[in-house]
């Protein structure tokens, strides 16, 4: 072995030496982690919402950065308020956030939000969710009976009433619709 | 046998297997009734009217209730994987289920075990469980929106809302899209990329474009894409190859979409019931 190529092993295999400073709470659905995420930053934990290691995932899952030293603490505190993990795992990669951008439609007096897959149609004057488009996830279709029709500060929170990413990234255009035109 | 199988958001619906029959307000499937929404009974309608239209047997539904919570997708899984063999399922189209990696593979693995393998069509969480678990080589068609054709283009995706930033704004380059989806091998041989634009592609080349009639209002249209899907799936089970099915598909929801004359506020019901009248157009264009 070249003196290069036992270099670049060495550099391969640095991840797995480091040491664990932060660990992912594991949840059974997406949506669990918008509570748990408002939870941890109001009592200050610097966290990370991000996918979980590839031993986790199911193809539709969420999990929480958080700083290793306050596990006790976190996990204390998430039994509390009824949000227990369903595990606690260390790491020492990155995992991936999800996506945050958002894109902005006019259609004279409707306004559509898209988060990633989500699209979210609002009648601006009325504030009644009038459409919801995209997604893949079963809580789609159920998402949009329950929500369509409805003023966007009356109808379910996805967040709170789904369990997918999908649900997730309608929330994110759910928020940034009543970011922009109040609810 | 064309097998059209996901999920209905009614809570604790059993299995139901059967072929489906279109009722007043919706589909009929094994005794019970389930009104049109977006997703698989709007797919299942429109394949119906196409299987109608065609002379051939009514599509069979496998579907399950699942608000989310994963049990009826878990039974849609477990059903097909112990299953599949013995239905004599030609076309099968996957729609929407959660995304279960394990138990889409487990499917999968059936599948390989079948000397006569149905032509599998994937939209919606089908899809994406597909794409995240390397698997899109078992499929004929994908039909994705322009979102989810960034996520194809993503190789790190697991999901669509995982896509990262800098391909997400790449949606104004949906040739570049597609070239990153069919070099990740994240796409199967045909493609129907659904947006202001249709974008119809086979093993990895942009063969048509489809621009009008232009309908913008029917983007915030929840089910439209699903309408895509079930045409391009009943096509394909009537004989008609999957390029060929993605040109009259795309042709039919677009006029449909016209004849409705809709606003953003629209529901898929409505251009539902223009499908026959736009399909009759479309075959007279293409003649």
């Amino acid at each position: 072995m070249s003196f290069l190529s036992r270099f670049s092993r060495v550099k391969q295999e640095e991840p797995e030496k480091e040491s664990v400073s932060r660990g992912l709470l594991v949840f059974a659905h997406p949506t669990t982690v918008i509570s748990v995420e408002e939870i941890l930053r109001d009592e200050g934990y610097e966290i990370r919402v991000v996918s979980p290691p590839p031993a986790y995932r199911t193809g539709c899952d969420l999990s929480v950065e958080f700083p290793m030293d306050a596990e006790a603490a976190v996990v204390e505190l998430l039994n509390t308020v009824g949000l227990p993990p369903l595990d606690v795992v260390p790491i020492t990669g990155q995992g991936m956030e999800p996506l945050q951008f958002v894109r902005t439609k006019m259609y004279g007096k409707y306004i559509m939000i898209r988060a990633a897959n989500m699209k979210m149609t609002v009648d601006q004057e009325t504030k009644i969710i009038v459409n919801i488009s995209g997604g893949g996830c079963p809580d789609v279709p159920y998402l949009a009976t329950e929500m369509i029709g409805k003023r966007l500060c009356d109808a379910p929170d996805p967040g709170e009433v789904g369990f997918s990413l999908c649900a997730y990234s309608l929330n994110t255009s759910r928020e940034e619709l009543i970011r922009t035109i109040g609810d | 046998m064309l097998l059209l199988a996901g999920s209905v958001p009614v809570e604790h619906l059993p299995l139901l297997i059967g072929p489906i029959e279109v009722t007043n307000s919706g589909i009929k499937i094994d005794g019970h009734e389930l009104l049109i929404n977006r997703g698989n009974e709007a797919m299942m309608t429109a394949a119906c009217l196409i299987c109608q239209e065609y002379g051939v047997n009514p599509p069979v539904g496998m579907v399950a209730g699942d608000i989310g919570k994963r049990e009826g997708s878990i039974a849609i899984y477990n059903h097909l994987a112990e299953h599949l063999p013995e239905m004599g399922v030609k076309v099968l189209t996957l729609h929407y289920v959660m995304p279960d990696l394990k138990l889409n593979k487990k499917v999968l693995a059936t599948i390989d075990t079948m000397t006569e393998k149905p032509i599998m069509i994937a939209d919606a969480g089908s899809m994406y469980v597909a794409k995240a678990g390397g698997d899109a080589h078992y499929y004929e068609v994908f039909t994705p929106d322009l979102g989810e054709t960034a996520f194809l283009a993503d190789d790190k995706a697991d999901h669509p809302s995982f896509t990262r930033g800098y391909i997400f704004n790449m949606e104004e380059d949906v040739p570049e899209l597609i070239r990153r989806a069919y070099a990740g091998n994240n796409a199967a041989p045909t493609m129907f990329v659904k947006g202001k634009v249709d974008y119809i592609c086979q093993d990895g080349e942009i063969v048509d474009t489809i621009e009008q009639p232009s309908i913008p209002t029917m983007e915030p249209i929840g089910g439209t894409g699903d309408l895509i899907t079930g045409m391009i799936s009943a096509l394909i089970y009537a004989g008609v190859t999957p390029l060929d099915s993605c040109r009259i598909a795309g042709r039919v929801n677009r006029v449909a979409g016209e004849l409705s004359q809709p606003s953003p506020a629209t529901q898929i019901d409505k251009i539902l019931r223009y499908l026959p009248e736009a399909l009759e157009k479309v075959q007279k264009q293409l003649r």
